[in-house]
């Protein structure tokens, strides 16, 4: 199991082949990557905070709680920080099983967790000012179907 | 002494990212009640708690929980990470 925060970019596809090279177990590798997006127009970069020490915890926990729930063999977490520009990766989730169902739903999991229950805060900045992203209600809800 | 450690708009709000302060209160609302008679920055970031999460000792609490044997309380808005 890799979990990976850090400042810097990373390179999803190499992430990915690395993750999913030589593993003769598993038939079924899942992934998602979380891009920094221009949601209303006029975003300069997304700036991410967040704590330090919690941050590595808490999605450790989520980690084994996937792991705990479904049969997997492994599963890849890499989340930034700092100021992010446009376009570019904010974060991935892979997860290795067996069989695909275990994959897709252990990665959806994972992300409906790291959205409300890791410690990031996303800032957008924009040409016209800076203004923290609200949580939704959404975020909450779509922990109640696990 | 007990560190408080702010994030997000919380921060900003009240201007600072940590401190040490000494405080005699029993549980995270007992102290909440306590920064917010301190200043007026204190009262606008601890305005609304049910916009506001806790986290003792870095695990995700509530707050009625006990500060006993707690040595970092952090408050913030709900996360958004992903």
């Amino acid at each position: 199991m890799k979990i990976s925060v850090q400042e810097g970019p990373f390179d999803a596809g190499a992430e990915l082949d690395a993750f999913s090279h030589g593993r003769h177990e598993v038939g079924a590798v899942v992934s998602f990557t979380g891009i920094v997006r221009d949601r209303e127009g006029g975003l300069v970069a997304m700036e991410i905070e967040h704590y330090p020490g919690m941050t590595e915890k808490a999605i450790a926990k989520i980690a084994e709680k996937a792991r705990a729930r479904w049969d997997l063999a492994d599963i890849l977490v890499i989340h930034r920080f700092g100021s992010l520009p446009l376009g570019q990766p904010i974060m991935m989730v892979a997860t290795a099983a067996a069989h695909r169902r275990a994959a897709f739903e252990a990665a959806e999991y994972l992300m409906d967790y790291l959205k409300s229950r890791a410690p990031f805060w996303k800032k957008e900045v924009t040409r016209s000012g800076e203004h923290w992203v609200e949580a939704t209600p959404e975020d909450e809800d779509a922990l109640s179907r696990w | 002494m007990i560190e408080i450690v702010y994030f997000a708009w919380v921060r900003e709000r009240i201007g600072l990212p940590r401190e040490r302060i000494e405080t005699g209160a029993a549980t995270v609302a007992d102290l909440v009640e306590e920064l917010r008679g301190r200043e007026e920055r204190y009262a606008a970031a601890f305005s609304d708690v049910s916009a506001l999460r806790v986290a003792l000792d870095q695990e995700l609490s509530e707050f009625e929980a006990s500060l006993s044997g707690v040595r970092e309380v952090a408050f913030f808005p709900p996360m958004t990470g992903g």
